[in-house]
């Protein structure tokens, strides 16, 4: 690497210096706020801290991936409410990762009316505000049916207002059997595939061995179905409009965002890219599978983990449509205890290492992006 | 997008500013203005007209404080806040007094540091369900699907009551207030659970069909609001806490906005001590001599204030006639 001059930049020591003296008085406004609130609070006889993290909550919440009851701790409710969070950024980040690249391919596609398409979301979806995306998804989920109107669509699948109810598995050691068996299946199609059997033939093996084998154990019930009884469905997967919206809203709100890096990575391949592989004969999909997407990925990454990471802070704007995540459960929390700083402070430090975390893997894959091709 | 840092940096800076050197009151008068933080937006309580003027019996609280205080009745600058808002807004000096609609309880009152004021309105949380559900007593909502405002007292409440009674429900909490109507009058939930006056204020603007919807005769908690003041400022809770106790002797005794005048000019003594015709009184408070009197004259007595701004959502007086009445107001004597 060749260094460049900017004619902008100072001298090495003069920029430790200046970079030093700014740090030191960030370092020293935060300092005197900090120093300042505790003060104020002292003299108030406000009491602070992190001690209420021990008592008992008291307030019911919604949706617990963790057991949950009101006698539990407000820690314990904070932690419910991180991985709500995660719980519904996480399948987010994924979808609008699928969305993001079809979009980003189409854009640049040889079709008018697709590259038309394509711009118009990604134009409608970016320019209007998350917020308001979110009451229009929460709008369509919650004005579903009432549970008991709600549409079975398929055994055991429910679609209403108070969410879509689907069939969840029980806890029952059985269920390895029909894992083994679909394995066993999926071993034996792939040594197929390698002989040039069809796959129309194949994919149905694997279902084929986990209901065959379901069927030999005698067809055990081995699933919860929703039930309709007083206001509510009881048992079942519940996935409720909340999260549904949640999850729509900031998939495809990031799918468009991400659809333009994509678009901006496959441009910055160069054209000979292309030509070389039209040269070899590559049909157009393998064309971008094999040897536009790769080399684009290098050039997509880093502005994607900012997408990812701003995905899963502004899931926090779940509190406007009744989804508990973090900041929701932490609101309650700094509403009945009075505990404002201490609350938000764990707020900040929660999404902080989240985004960290997020972050640091993206970063590590970059890098490994890097390691693997010289180019 | 994300609002974190500024609500941390609002939590912080709040403190910020120590505009506490002297007492609120000298402040106040210094400003030639009362800041008075009250409700977004609750019909009936606070919430701004279609001209942007504040109405409702919290915001007139605001303004008896200020006829008394300055003689003019106009001189506040209201501050809506949001339930997360309200106290610390009123522990940073941010506003003078708190009126919107807050529950006095221990905690708030011992912990958060605060004076209450009188009750200006006994309230108690309760629910609402649609007719059509067919249910006419609270035990019968187990199970049921609750819709909670977030930063209230009434999402704990509504745990504890279900709790004791061994009982689930589905809370949907929002801290939009809109926006959780709407979920409501949606069918998001069998249930809508606030305090019993808000209800019948959400029934009557919102729901678009009032006799769809029955609030239930189950009362799940006391919810006495009261105007609030900062902990240790006992001069200018003294103001506060007689500005509005005066418009509820002013009832007792028969004065309204129309009279106050004739009333003053009586031949009894008593009002006139209480309306100004003596200056003890408004010595005593450090108030002008005609605080009461300006106070009742341009906002009116408790009655006036309750028909004016609860009457046209249809709540009767209930808990909040005079104690004369079958009430539980009662004004300590102004003497």
């Amino acid at each position: 690497m060749q260094a460049r001059s900017y004619p902008w930049r100072l001298s090495r020591g003069r920029a430790l210096l200046l970079q030093g003296g700014v740090l030191l008085a960030l370092l020293a406004l935060l300092a005197w706020c900090w120093h300042n609130a505790s003060l104020r609070l002292a003299a108030q006889g406000v009491s602070s801290g992190f001690g209420f993290l021990q008592r008992e909550a008291g307030f019911a919440i919604a949706e617990t991936p963790i057991a949950w009851s009101p006698a539990d701790t407000y820690l314990r409710a904070l932690g419910i409410g991180l991985l709500n969070t995660l719980k519904v950024s996480l399948p987010a980040l994924l979808l609008a990762s699928a969305l993001g690249v079809a979009v980003g391919i189409a854009l640049g596609a040889q079709s008018r009316l697709w590259r038309r398409l394509a711009r118009g979301y990604v134009e409608s979806l970016r320019n209007v505000p998350l917020l308001l995306q979110l009451f229009v998804w929460y709008g369509v989920f919650s004005a579903l049916p009432p549970p008991r109107q709600a549409p079975q669509l398929l055994p055991g699948v429910f679609l209403s207002g108070r969410g879509l109810l689907l069939p969840a598995p029980l806890a029952d050691l059985r269920w390895l059997w029909l894992a083994g068996a679909a394995l066993l299946a999926v071993g034996l199609a792939w040594a197929l595939y390698r002989r040039r059997w069809p796959l129309p033939v194949l994919l149905p093996l694997p279902p084929l061995a986990a209901v065959g084998s379901w069927w030999a154990l005698g067809a055990p019930p081995l699933w919860s179905l929703p039930v309709l009884g007083g206001f509510n469905f009881h048992g079942g997967l519940l996935l409720s409009p909340e999260f549904a919206a949640l999850g729509c809203g900031l998939a495809f709100y990031s799918a468009s965002y991400i659809a333009e890096i994509v678009r901006g990575g496959i441009d910055a391949v160069p054209a000979g890219q292309r030509e070389a592989g039209l040269a070899l004969g590559l049909r157009r999909a393998e064309l971008m599978r094999l040897i536009v997407l790769p080399q684009a990925l290098r050039v997509m990454l880093p502005p994607l983990a900012g997408q990812y990471l701003s995905l899963i802070k502004n899931s926090s704007l779940a509190v406007a449509i009744g989804y508990p995540d973090l900041v929701s459960i932490a609101n309650t929390a700094i509403n009945q205890t009075g505990q404002a700083i201490s609350g938000i402070l764990l707020i900040m430090l929660a999404y902080l290492s989240v985004s960290l975390v997020v972050a640091a893997l993206m970063a590590w894959w970059n890098r490994r992006l890097l390691q693997r091709g010289e180019a | 997008m994300s609002p974190l840092p500024f609500v941390l940096a609002a939590a912080l800076g709040g403190f910020v500013a120590p505009a506490l050197a002297g007492t609120t009151f000298d402040a106040v008068k210094q400003r030639g203005a009362l800041r008075c933080g009250v409700n977004v937006s609750v019909p009936g309580f606070s919430s701004p007209d279609s001209q942007g003027h504040w109405q409702g019996l919290d915001v007139d609280v605001c303004r008896a404080v200020a006829a008394a205080v300055f003689g003019d009745a106009g001189k506040v600058e209201f501050v809506p806040l949001n339930a997360q808002q309200r106290f610390a807004a009123l522990q940073s000096g941010e506003i003078d007094m708190l009126s919107r609609n807050t529950t006095w309880t221990l905690t708030r009152d011992a912990e958060l540091k605060l004076d209450f004021g009188p009750v200006v309105f006994f309230d108690g949380q309760g629910f609402m369900v649609a007719k059509a559900l067919g249910v006419s007593r609270a035990g019968q909502l187990d199970g049921a699907s609750v819709c909670v405002q977030s930063g209230t007292s009434t999402e704990q409440s509504v745990s504890d009551w279900f709790r004791a009674r061994g009982m689930s429900f589905r809370p949907v909490v929002m801290d939009n207030f809109d926006e959780l109507n709407k979920a409501f009058f949606a069918g998001r939930c069998d249930v809508y659970t606030t305090d019993r006056s808000g209800l019948a204020s959400i029934r009557m603007t919102m729901s678009g069909k009032p006799d769809d919807y029955l609030i239930l005769p189950d009362m799940i908690s006391k919810e006495p609001l009261a105007p609030a003041v900062r902990h240790g400022d006992q001069d200018w809770a003294d103001v506060v806490r007689w500005s509005v106790m005066v418009l509820i002797e002013a009832e007792e005794l028969g004065v309204t906005s129309a009279n106050v005048a004739e009333k003053r000019d009586s031949a009894d003594p008593a009002l006139g001590r209480l309306l100004g015709r003596t200056p003890d009184l408004g010595q005593a408070l450090g108030l002008p001599q005609d605080w009461a009197f300006q106070a009742i004259r341009q906002v009116g007595n408790y009655g006036e204030v309750y028909q004016r701004n609860l009457g046209p959502l249809g709540l009767d007086r209930g808990l909040n006639a005079l104690w004369t009445q079958g009430g539980l107001l009662y004004a300590i004597p102004a003497r």
